[in-house]
């Protein structure tokens, strides 16, 4: 399946040369930059800078939203909430304390994740049954990725962790699992589970560049 | 290095449940390091979601866009002023003021600081005719209720399934004066429900307020608060 991605008119997603160190590319680091201008637009009523925003990050939004709580009604719902969220919040973003994009992402995976567990606390879910039934590393939205520049980036980032740190960091992340979860899913004790998961994201950031 | 500090990787994740995320974040206005290692996980994090894109529905665009033109955005948040200088809640008015100094200071003996002794004193107050109560509901991190009597010139906090204080802090009582000074009025103890006699002149303090100190207390707020009551509202 071919996948188009909006971007912002002057950002290209194609000039991270292949073979450079990962850094943060600066596309990203751009679009990121018209993200935080455009925010900034919103909070004093912008209605066509917010559809901009729309255009540059839905498909990323969405794909999260996705990826955690699988069932596409559901995603819509929470990626519409948390666009609405993000709008009503625009003052309050602040670029020193991360990027646009993460601030929008951190509200759209928020929203997910409460939905998986208030609709598990409703069923008692049964964490072996879960295991079974939700892999982790099988990308089932992500095929639309695989040609990205930036995927790849990320993907090559993801393969200098360890394997049990990127388990632990792929259920909680795109599980929605607690850590407490997380531990018990992989019979690990719960400080073993922690600890997997801030290393594995140690790790990550290092190698992907960001926030250092 | 203590064990809350490991947490920063669960909690840019939302790995964390809602009362590790309270405990968390009560860590996190004191800590510096975990503030800015939990920016930079949150933002590796989510350069993971770089392999999880998906094309939403062309509904969804107009949804959101049909959305936003039915709601305006907050205002900024504008210079933050001093904790200490804030006064939590307005005044009274004089006359109220006045009103609850004449009764204020008549019956009220001090009571030997025994376990024992303070159990029956806050049972006095709960009991007392003019005995009136203020809720504040915290969520996932419990409840606490401030009963007060004016005609005994003291007040009783109760608590329900509060969770623990971050480590090495304690939850610091307050009683705000009719000056706007914060005064204080002692520790919570450790415990999910306890039942504390709040120190100091209750009779004419126009609210109360809970805040995280460091283990010890100190001589005034040096955090905003978690709870505030509002004695206005009394009922």
């Amino acid at each position: 399946m071919e996948h188009i991605r909006a971007v912002p008119d002057g950002v290209s997603d194609a000039d991270t040369p292949s073979g450079a160190p990962a850094r943060a590319s600066t596309s990203s680091q751009s679009l990121n930059a018209e993200l935080s201008q455009l925010f900034q637009l919103c909070s004093r009523g912008d209605e066509g800078a917010f559809a901009r925003i729309y255009d540059a990050t839905s498909s990323r939004a969405y794909g999260l939203a996705l990826r955690v709580v699988r069932n596409p009604a559901h995603a819509e719902e929470i990626v519409q909430e948390a666009y609405l969220d993000a709008w009503r919040n625009s003052s309050r973003f602040d670029p020193a304390r991360g990027s646009a994009m993460g601030w929008l992402l951190t509200i759209v995976h928020r929203k997910a994740v409460d939905r998986v567990r208030s609709a598990e606390a409703a069923t008692q879910r049964d964490v072996t049954y879960e295991r079974e039934t939700r892999p982790f590393d099988h990308d089932q939205t992500a095929e639309t990725a695989q040609s990205s520049l930036e995927a790849q980036r990320v993907r090559g980032a993801v393969a200098t962790l360890t394997v049990v740190q990127r388990e632990a960091v792929e259920l909680a992340f795109f599980g929605g699992y607690t850590h407490t979860e997380v531990a018990n899913l992989l019979d690990v004790p719960v400080g073993t589970a922690k600890t997997r998961i801030r290393d594995g994201l140690i790790r990550l950031r290092d190698a992907m560049g960001v926030g250092s | 290095m203590n064990d809350i500090h490991h947490l920063t990787g669960a909690y840019a994740l939302d790995a964390v449940d809602d009362i590790e995320r309270a405990r968390f974040e009560l860590h996190l206005a004191d800590c510096d390091d975990c503030s800015t290692e939990v920016l930079s996980l949150r933002e590796a994090a989510f350069l993971l979601s770089e392999t999880s894109v998906s094309l939403p529905p062309p509904s969804l665009r107009s949804a959101v866009l049909r959305d936003i033109t039915k709601v305006r955005p907050l205002p900024p948040i504008v210079t933050r002023t001093p904790v200490v200088q804030r006064r939590w809640f307005p005044l009274l008015v004089a006359a109220a003021l006045a009103a609850i100094l004449g009764v204020g200071a008549t019956v009220w003996q001090p009571w030997a600081p025994t376990q024992e002794a303070s159990l029956s004193a806050a049972d006095q107050v709960m009991g007392a005719n003019d005995a009136v109560s203020v809720e504040v509901d915290l969520g996932e991190s419990g409840r606490a209720v401030i009963t007060r009597s004016v005609s005994l010139g003291k007040a009783v906090i109760t608590t329900e399934d509060m969770v623990d204080a971050p480590s090495g802090k304690v939850f610091a009582l307050w009683l705000q004066s009719p000056e706007g000074q914060m005064l204080a009025a002692g520790l919570m103890p450790a415990g999910a429900n306890n039942q504390v006699m709040l120190t100091g002149d209750a009779a004419t303090a126009t609210g109360a307020g809970i805040t995280v100190e460091p283990a010890g207390g100190s001589v005034e707020p040096t955090s905003d608060p978690i709870a505030v009551f509002d004695f206005s509202q009394a009922t």
